[in-house]
């Protein structure tokens, strides 16, 4: 059973970072015969050896489906499944499980307020408000909804640095707006957004808050209930956990009103031609079988995450930023894009010689690994005239020997490139 | 992994410094290319006289190698007829995705040839093809933009 965290740690000031790197094992392998550094953990994060024995088991052992059948397999798999919903729940503080609907991802998550709630409560004129920094699926999903009811999209614009300030934030706030969509944390950039605050002034205005929570869930603090935010969406594969789960949180009242997203089995109470009665929550929006074993290395990987002191996990990852900033500002013709005051976990560059794409080529070369591209978020490189950037993100296992290993592969860039 | 096979020198020449980067005083057909994996563009103009194309130019940006093998296009093209740059780009196209490596019309593709080592790297193809797909896009006036995805 993983039903203890592996890791038991010693009560210490001190963060172990060469410990922590022991327990993910995709770390310790060799790309293009070097050792592999890790630096694209806001694409995804590396799953350590208690997530991946969580996952393994449910296909060895616990294999059935849940909610259904009567036999031992399908109580234990039912009962892991919904374990996994209450670590959710603790680990974003929400009032109760109710309120925790299990998606395939942020992106879902997203999805499903924008066409059950937005399409049952929009009307013509109605304003969503989102910021220039959001990643695509925190745009696309609002311009659909808009496009089906009428509604207004605004974009609050960010500063030069990547900032989203209070002030523009309120420039933007109408009467007509019914929902405020921003990031917690910025995906290409790094930025933190004033999500207190904007909250405090959505809910004045009577308009309700989404976070697209996928960057922050793992590098600062997140608790719905002292946001106060009314949606809160995130990813498990951006917080150690497997790919294709994600969460949506949903303030009770709010999702008990809401129509369900999608039609199927577990989301009703009874079908007949004539009528169906929908489940209870969070059941209504979770039709067909889930990923059963998603959610319970979900489970795990909030255990796992859990198991540290999350000051210690923010301050070492913090130090390591800083680290690599000074170290990355020192490399000749390098250029960073995104310079937000208390920014986290995310470095995004340019440098003058060589494309985003040609850096990324040259240094995966030398065993590293980084994201190039526009980041599904081309406002926000529209916004500095550029089509791509380097990115360079950080996790839990992130050292500054892996900075090192980043600059002493860009002076390869340079030295192809000049 | 060698670099140097991707990163020849003709390339970062042409990556830094791409000829017929400009569009023709005149021209008679026109494509856009879009890679939308890295945000690469490129506009690409050129004159067709009978089955000739007499001028083209291109204007864009994106990566090392996409620079590149439009530069080393827009050179191999000019003053060729439709035909013969549909068999160009037929040789072009197989040899930077043939997995057997066989390249047995390097020789007749000349500067172009450079380009070989990119079957190695599977993630830019696309960047080397992006000029190549623009082009036919603006030779058979196909609607929209070549989209390298």
């Amino acid at each position: 059973m993983t039903e203890a965290s592996p890791i038991v740690a010693a009560p210490s000031e001190r963060f172990d970072v060469q410990r922590v790197r022991e327990d993910f094992p995709a770390l310790h392998q060799d790309v293009h015969g070097k050792s592999l550094v890790y630096l694209d953990s806001a694409a995804t994060t590396l799953k350590p050896q208690s997530v991946i024995d969580a996952v393994d088991e449910v296909y060895a052992r616990d294999c059935a489906n849940i909610h259904r059948a009567v036999h031992l397999l399908s109580q234990r798999a039912t009962v892991r499944f919904e374990e996994a919903r209450e670590k959710v729940r603790a680990f974003v503080n929400a009032l109760n499980k109710r309120e925790i609907v299990f998606t395939r991802g942020t992106t879902e998550a997203i999805n499903l307020v924008s066409q059950s709630w937005g399409r049952s409560s929009l009307r013509e004129g109605d304003e969503v408000l989102v910021t220039e920094l959001e990643h695509h699926s925190n745009i696309v999903p609002w311009q659909i909804l808009c496009q089906q009811t009428g509604a207004k999209l605004v974009v609050v614009p960010m500063t030069d640095r990547g900032e989203v300030l209070r002030e523009s934030f309120e420039q933007n706030l109408s009467e007509r707006t019914r929902l405020v969509a921003m990031s917690h944390v910025s995906n290409a950039l790094g930025t933190v957004l004033p999500v207190q605050e904007a909250i405090a002034l959505a809910h004045e205005r009577g308009a309700l808050v989404l976070l697209d929570g996928a960057q922050a869930v793992s590098h600062v603090d997140v608790d719905v209930q002292a946001l106060d935010c009314d949606f809160y969406a995130f990813s498990g594969h951006k917080l150690y956990g497997p790919t294709g789960i994600g969460v949506l949180y949903g303030k009770e009242r709010l999702l008990d009103k809401m129509p369900p997203y999608q039609g199927g089995g577990d989301m009703i109470r009874s079908v007949t031609f004539e009528e169906t009665i929908y489940n209870d929550l969070p059941y209504k929006f979770e039709a067909g079988t889930p990923h059963i074993a998603g959610a319970i290395g979900l489970g795990a990987a909030i255990d796992y995450f859990s198991s540290f002191d999350a000051r210690l996990v923010h301050a070492h990852e913090n130090a390591v930023l800083r680290y690599a900033t000074e170290a990355l500002e020192a490399v000749p013709g390098l250029r960073l894009i995104g310079t937000a005051p208390g920014k986290v976990a995310a470095l995004s560059f340019l440098m003058e010689s060589a494309h985003p794409h040609d850096i990324g080529t040259i240094i995966d070369a030398e065993g590293v690994a980084i994201r190039t591209g526009h980041h599904c978020a081309q406002p926000v490189m529209e916004h500095f005239g550029i089509a791509a950037t380097a990115r360079a993100s950080l996790g839990i296992y992130n050292n500054r020997e892996d900075i090192d290993a980043l600059v002493a592969a860009l002076w390869k860039v340079r030295e192809l490139f000049g | 992994m060698d670099l140097r096979e991707l990163y020849q020198e003709v390339i970062l020449d042409h990556g830094k410094n791409p000829r017929n980067h400009r569009f023709p005083e005149s021209y008679n057909r026109e494509g856009r290319g879009y890679n939308p994996l890295c945000g690469d563009k490129i506009a690409l103009r050129l004159q067709l006289e009978g089955e000739t194309i007499s001028d083209v130019g291109f204007v864009g940006q994106g990566c090392a190698i996409s620079q590149a093998s439009c530069s080393t296009m827009t050179e191999a093209i000019k003053g060729k007829t439709v035909p013969e740059v549909e068999a160009l780009f037929s040789k072009f196209h197989n040899m930077v995705t043939s997995d057997d490596g066989s390249g047995e019309d390097l020789e007749t593709l000349g500067k172009l040839a450079v380009f070989a080592g990119v079957r190695e790297f599977p993630m830019r193809v696309k960047c080397a093809t992006l000029g190549w797909h623009t082009l036919r896009q603006a030779l058979h006036e196909e609607s929209g933009e070549a989209v390298t995805e």
